[in-house]
């Protein structure tokens, strides 16, 4: 219960640096289902440090909550840190596929359009079928989706986000900070 | 004779470097390295191989056979809390691993180091449904600070070693290792490394000298200082540094419910015991002080009553070893994030001679009423039934405040708490962020064989009592000398008290129809007698203690007694009740 915090709800994005061990993600994914916070989007990648993975998690929640979880989540054995950022501080995108049919593309739609206007790659053209690729935020993914649901739109699937932080602190200097663990024995005192 | 028995345990380990071993004899060997001496079980297929390894070595590790997993885990709960040393639980998969879910909870919440190793059908079957599987990594994750599963041989001395360092190190708490029979099975070249490191885990944060140098600032100038003492400190072994910091500048010390024993109940500045069924000053003073110095507790909300208007005047000091308790739910001035003992020894080189007199006399007038509403009625009453006060205040007398004092959970709970006058650190055992009915007959087998040196009395409901019952038959077995106190009031009696203040007396199924304890407890082969009368009750309470075995005396008590004082649910801790 901080105050003086604004409560409004925003869309952070959290990144987690940890060994990659089994069950870790079942473990972080409780610290959110335990408090009512819905995960947007979750990708799970290795980080620039040899070993290290990096789960990069979107959600939209409450900053003094956002917080709390961050420290529950380095209080996991297998984490060795983690970060919140909104929007504003990272680079980010997600990954969008289509399926169209191949008649749809070449005509009403028009492949021209589709790259000069929209940007997208082609990844697949057979008979039937085209695959198209957009990368973006999910606005523009999304711009795209409204769009080729108008016309037979087979599948869709979009990723989840990956982000790099604008702030340039290396993630080894945080560890130095957070201090090393020093050796300390339990001594038995049954005085005063 | 301990450090004899330690040394031929080493031997046997180090003549054992290099053989080939089982998975199961690797555990054996690998308990041995982390100095168990005692281990609470109850077999089963999953985990028979290591039982079968365990008949060798039952000269070396004493096993205690409980009548219930859950009671192995509060045996192992009660035994770690009075020993300081690690608890350890040996069951069986499926139900053997899912019936000690609730005592990895109780052992999360209260920060209790536990390992609990859980046996598991062979890993071609996992996920298979096999007879007897469960997916008990998956289930004990959300109450237990590490888990992991061993799949084969060779993984056995290396998880166990991070298993004992994780539970043991920063802030204690339950461990769980999940080994497949194929693992307990195979074998492995037999070598075993102590874990003291991992380079994801920071368990002791180091004392940042300026964040002690303002809390010392903020004490030497505060008018009005109170201490809130927590198990934090009894963890850290830190109540000779709390005694310091509270004489030498002369402050008020209040305990939480699990920091009771770590000041002594009749020294000077003990304020009492802070919360819900707390003492009335420290609980008004906290809404009073200038500055609060919280160490090693984390402001539950039994502690905090309303938070909105909790200690809003307060500069507070937070010390505590877990980082996430800091502004969890008290937004504090300054936190201390380290091991308490570090902390408090730290603090000391910068904390002055103080006086605090004209504050600390303000305490008086709240003791002298509680003492006159709450206290001394209850302790002698006029007449009418015995009361659960009376009873707690005898034995406390009795046993000069000395004993090892386990509970179960309720009303008889906090009359224990507030009635018992503790004069040695680790005295109490019970069961404090999740309130486990049933925990306290099996937590005091572990407490009395933790510490076979200290008298252990066991209070207990006859709710609660009935939830683990059948532990009377490990207390008969294994020959537990334990001092048995059922505080019989046939009725559930604190959610009794509260359907009286809050739902308008109607008492929906609390009342209970109970056996004849005591005919039950000589079915087990343990003396039993029932007291009735006040004046027999001193009489049944001396020959209770001075048995040399175990021990039972049923007392009938005033079935309608509430709990007083009482901050009602939601409310600040200003409002505390007196009647």
């Amino acid at each position: 219960m901080n105050t003086g915090q604004k409560k409004e709800i925003k869309e952070y994005t959290i990144n987690v640096f940890s060994e990659n061990h089994i069950g870790l993600l079942n473990r972080l994914t409780i610290i959110f289902t335990r408090r009512k916070i819905n995960i947007e989007s979750l990708t799970v990648s290795e980080s620039h440090i040899p070993g290290i993975h990096c789960f990069t998690i979107a959600i939209n929640s409450y900053e003094n909550l956002v917080r709390k979880v961050i420290l529950q989540i380095e209080k996991l054995v297998d984490v060795l840190k983690a970060f919140y950022y909104t929007t504003d501080q990272i680079i980010y995108q997600e990954i969008a596929l289509y399926k169209l049919p191949t008649s749809e593309v070449t005509g009403y739609i028009g492949l021209e359009t589709l790259i000069r206007d929209f940007g997208i790659r082609v990844l697949e053209v057979t008979p039937e079928y085209t695959v198209i690729e957009k990368t973006g935020h999910k606005t523009e993914t999304q711009e795209l989706l409204e769009k080729l649901k108008n016309h037979r739109l087979l599948e869709f699937v979009r990723s989840g986000r990956v982000a790099i932080t604008k702030p340039m602190k290396e993630l080894t200097v945080h560890l130095e900070e957070k201090g090393m663990a020093f050796n300390y024995i339990m001594k038995e005192d049954e005085s005063y | 004779m301990f450090r004899e028995n330690h040394e031929n345990k080493k031997v046997a380990t180090a003549s054992k470097a290099g053989c080939t071993v089982t998975g199961s004899e690797a555990l054996m060997l690998s308990l041995l390295e982390e100095g168990v001496d005692v281990i609470y079980g109850y077999p089963g297929g999953a985990i028979m191989p290591v039982y079968d390894a365990l008949f060798d070595y039952r000269d070396r590790i004493r096993h205690i056979l409980v009548r219930h997993e859950q009671g192995a885990a509060h045996a192992a709960d009660g035994y770690a809390r009075v020993t300081g040393k690690v608890g350890v639980c040996l069951v069986t998969s499926g139900p053997g691993a899912t019936n000690l879910i609730t005592g990895l909870a109780n052992a999360m919440v209260d920060s209790v180091p536990l390992v609990c190793i859980t046996g598991q059908v062979a890993s071609p079957l996992l996920g298979s449904d096999a007879f007897q599987e469960t997916d008990v990594v998956g289930i004990s994750m959300p109450v237990t600070k590490w888990n992991a599963q061993i799949t084969s041989a060779e993984d056995v001395p290396g998880i166990i070693a991070q298993a004992f360092y994780l539970a043991k190190t920063g802030r204690p708490g339950p461990v769980l290792v999940d080994i497949t029979k194929d693992a307990q099975f195979g074998e492995t070249t037999w070598s075993y490394r102590k874990c003291t490191r991992l380079r994801s885990y920071f368990p002791y944060p180091k004392v940042k000298l300026n964040e002690i140098q303002e809390a010392a600032r903020l004490i030497n100038q505060s008018r009005k200082p109170l201490i809130l003492a927590g198990h934090g400190v009894l963890i850290a072994g830190a109540q000779n540094h709390l005694m310091e910091l509270a004489t030498r500048a002369d402050i008020p010390v209040a305990s939480t419910l699990l920091g009771l024993s770590a000041f002594p109940s009749g020294h000077r500045l003990y304020a009492g015991m802070l919360g819900m069924h707390g003492n009335y000053a420290p609980n008004v003073k906290t809404n009073e002080c200038d500055v609060l110095i919280a160490v090693g507790l984390r402001f539950d909300d039994r502690i905090t009553g309303r938070l909105e208007s909790y200690a809003r005047q307060a500069k507070i000091i937070h010390i505590d070893i877990d980082p996430a308790e800091i502004n969890k739910n008290v937004p504090v001035t300054l936190s201390v994030v380290a091991d308490a003992r570090e902390a408090l020894s730290t603090l000391l080189s910068y904390v002055k001679e103080n006086r605090h007199t004209g504050w600390i006399d303000t305490f008086g007038s709240f003791r002298s009423e509680e003492e006159e509403k709450v206290i001394r009625p209850g302790r002698e009453p006029a007449g009418g039934h015995i009361r659960m006060d009376e009873v707690v205040h005898q034995v406390s007398e009795k046993t000069k405040g000395q004993a090892v004092v386990v509970t179960d959970v309720g009303q008889h709970q906090m009359v224990a708490a507030r009635y018992y006058r503790f004069n040695r650190p680790g005295s109490f055992v019970t069961s404090g962020g999740l309130g486990t009915m049933g925990f306290g007959l099996p937590a005091s087998i572990g407490a009395k064989i933790g510490r076979p040196d200290r008298e252990v009395v066991l209070f207990v409901g006859d709710g609660g009592f009935q939830m683990t019952i059948q532990e009377l038959g490990t207390i008969a077995q294994s020959n537990v000398p334990v001092k048995i106190v059922l505080l019989n009031n046939q009725f559930l009696g604190m959610v009794r008290q509260w359907q009286d203040m809050f739902f308008r007396k109607r008492y929906s199924f609390t009342e209970l129809q109970n056996p004849d304890f005591v005919t039950l407890a000589n079915a087990y082969g343990i003396h039993g007698e029932r007291c009735i009368k006040r004046e027999d009750l001193a009489e049944k309470l001396d020959s209770l203690l001075a048995s040399e075995e175990c021990s039972f005396l049923e007392v009938m008590v005033e079935p309608e007694h509430n709990v007083f004082p009482m901050i009602p649910a939601g409310e600040s801790v200003s409002n505390v009740r007196l009647e």
